[in-house]
């Protein structure tokens, strides 16, 4: 126990003294949390539009000018074929196409329901795909809306429905930064915990420090337990200044309340940290440890659910995101700032991210040589 | 006093993958002697003396140190020694102070222990006024220093050398064996590597390791009068041109 207390020592100093250290951890999160959501922002403004209208109703009209009224689009064609409609999207002058069928208003007032046809433009499938998400949640807007003019005049049914065929991407339109946000904090957490942890040791490796700990009696345990406690807190500290910068910024509220984030987020650091441990068993060179904590790091954040949803990835994605921590930590942070679930809903995550723990930080230990 | 083996090695080699670094090597180191561990570069010097201070796992052979065998129980082993490595290696963004508290620390030493010897150890080397300033910010002689007073500081039987006084002025090169002979007279075994001649000359005995064996050992007059040469510098060339391996 003493020896933990003098390697604690040593290793608090070192990181105080390091302003490259203090700068990652707390501009690194101001920066990335406030930056980064907006610089990200998929909550895109001008999306071009192209109609193909086949209707020329009132009702079409009316839709249409609810859709250009929202803010988010721009009426760039106003065209009568979808193959028109098409080659505005070829020549860049259009994200998405909204396709109003012949019979649309007649297919509403006598069948109460209609169909729509929505395209978007893959190459910027990010705008593409948001424009359809914005624009089907107006088009459900316009639907109520119908429904309720209805109501007033009780001959029609009340049940109208416009259906939108559309693929079924995430909902961002209410709760974008809510959603994004806290994703971004647990990246910067697993970014802290890893990196940090691997890069320090292995620099330890290259100066030559490490030989000179390692001819001492000093159990690896503690040297590990050492350079691992610091990071911990370090961690929590920025979580605790993302959690607060999402609420000044964003006025996000964990729903769930803070205890829960905390508990979960005190586990999952020792987990991401025994995998910067693990990582700096291999690598010989800070370069090495880089790469292999930058390949991982792509791998969790791709696959992690923050910019895809799990559920639309294929199955053997979606079978690799078991082993992701981050994918772990994202959906409790929505379970928690979203849907208010306290620690008994996330014990199972709880759980998983224990067992992720154990399992790293005892493959680091018994990595981990003191002989050559 | 020199008849109680204190280091024995018995045909100890180290391979690295095809490429033998140390070749089945033999030899005793007595109590309390001063022992000159020489070679040109890549002769091996280094992996011998990481395998005695269980740095590093042999390929084949025997050895202890300080009673321990280095294969089972080089915990043992590390309770006992000390290491001053051939690249400066005490944590420079600590203070002279800090690093002395922290190895004295891990070998278990008492606070008060730890507090006397580093009075001790600032008046010897005269570091007083620089107990407080970070160890990267001294120059390179007061860093040998200072890492020989460290890799003593707990006062282990024997202290293995690597290269200490590599790049050195031979004015510290002085003080540095000065420091090296009060270690020994109190019954710390030194085992030294260097490749200054005149250095060998200051050891109760040397030995010549050339392309991975140990090719002569003996005290430096015995080596002189054996290869009929004036100097150890001349020894070594004779034996030294030898030599194919070119270093690292
Ligand atoms: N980890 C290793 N893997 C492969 N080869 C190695 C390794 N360590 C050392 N060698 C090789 O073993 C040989 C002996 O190296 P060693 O460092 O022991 O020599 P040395 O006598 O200490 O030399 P110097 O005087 O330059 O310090 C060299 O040729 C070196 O390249
Ligand atoms: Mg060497």
């Amino acid at each position: 126990m003493r020896t933990l207390k003098f390697l604690l020592q040593k290793e608090f100093r070192q990181i105080f003294r390091d302003p490259a250290i203090l700068r990652i951890i707390f501009m690194m999160p101001v920066i990335q949390l406030i930056i980064l959501p907006w610089a990200a922002d998929y909550e895109i403004k001008n999306i071009k539009l192209a109609v193909t209208d086949k209707d020329h109703s009132s009702y079409s009209q009316k839709l249409i000018s609810k859709i250009t009224s929202s803010g988010y689009f721009q009426l760039t064609a106003y065209e009568n074929s979808y193959h028109a409609s098409l080659e505005k999207i070829e020549d860049d002058e259009a994200d998405l196409i909204l396709e109003i069928p012949a019979s649309f208003e007649k297919q509403l007032v006598k069948e109460d329901e209609a169909t729509l046809y929505l395209a978007g433009n893959a190459i910027n499938g990010v705008k593409g795909n948001l424009g359809s998400a914005y624009l089907r949640s107006i088009i459900q807007d316009f639907n109520r809306e119908v429904r309720l003019e209805w109501i007033q005049l009780p001959k029609f049914s009340p049940q109208t429905q416009i259906e939108v065929t559309s693929s079924n991407w995430f909902n961002a339109l209410m709760n974008y930064k809510y959603f994004m946000v806290p994703g971004i904090l647990v990246l910067l957490l697993t970014m802290v915990g890893a990196n940090l942890t691997a890069i320090n040791i292995v620099k330890e490796k290259e100066i030559g420090t490490i030989e000179q700990i390692n001819v001492t009696p000093v159990q690896k345990v503690h040297f590990i337990i050492a350079k691992l406690v610091p990071f911990w807190i370090l961690g929590l500290i920025v979580l605790t200044l993302g959690l607060l910068i999402s609420r000044l910024f964003y006025g996000i509220l964990p729903a769930g309340g803070f205890l829960t984030i905390y508990v979960f987020a005190a586990v999952y650091l020792l987990a991401v940290l025994g995998l910067g441990l693990l990582i700096s068993t291999y690598a010989a060179t800070q370069q090495q440890a880089m790469l292999i904590s930058f390949f991982l790091m792509m791998i969790f954040v791709l696959l992690g659910g923050l910019y895809t949803s799990i559920d639309s990835m294929p199955v053997w994605a979606q079978w690799i995101t078991r082993f992701n921590p981050v994918s772990y930590f994202i959906e409790v942070m929505r379970m928690v700032v979203l849907k208010g679930s306290g620690l008994s809903d996330i014990k199972q995550q709880l759980g998983t991210m224990f067992i992720f723990a154990v399992v790293l930080n005892s493959w680091a230990v018994i990595n981990y040589r003191k002989r050559s | 006093m020199l008849n109680e083996k204190i280091i024995t090695v018995d045909h100890l080699t180290k391979r690295f993958a095809a490429f033998t670094a140390v070749d089945a090597i033999t030899f005793d180191v007595y109590k309390g002697e001063i022992f000159g561990f020489l070679g040109a570069n890549g002769a091996g010097k280094t992996t011998a003396m990481r395998m005695l201070c269980g740095l590093s796992m042999p390929t084949s052979g025997k050895a202890t140190v300080a009673g321990f065998d280095v294969y089972t129980q080089n915990e043992q082993i590390k309770k006992n020694i000390g290491y001053m490595s051939q690249k400066f290696s005490l944590y420079e963004d600590l203070t002279v102070k800090e690093n002395m508290q922290l190895y004295g620390g891990i070998y278990g030493k008492s606070n008060q222990f730890i507090k006397d010897k580093t009075a001790f150890i600032l008046e010897q080397l005269h570091l007083k006024d620089e107990a407080n300033k970070l160890v990267g910010s001294l120059p390179l002689g007061w860093k040998q220093k200072l890492a020989f007073s460290v890799a003593i500081f707990h006062e282990p039987e024997i202290v293995f050398l690597d290269e200490p006084t590599g790049g050195v002025d031979p004015v510290t090169r002085r003080e540095f064996w000065m420091m090296i002979y009060e270690a020994a007279a109190n019954g710390i075994t030194i085992f030294v590597t260097t490749h200054y001649m005149d250095e060998a000359e200051y050891c109760n005995r040397v030995s010549i390791m050339v392309d991975g064996k140990v090719e002569a050992l003996d005290t430096p007059a015995m080596l002189k009068q054996q290869y009929q040469s004036p100097t150890m510098d001349d020894v070594f060339l004779k034996l030294a041109r030898k030599a194919t391996r070119s270093g690292d």
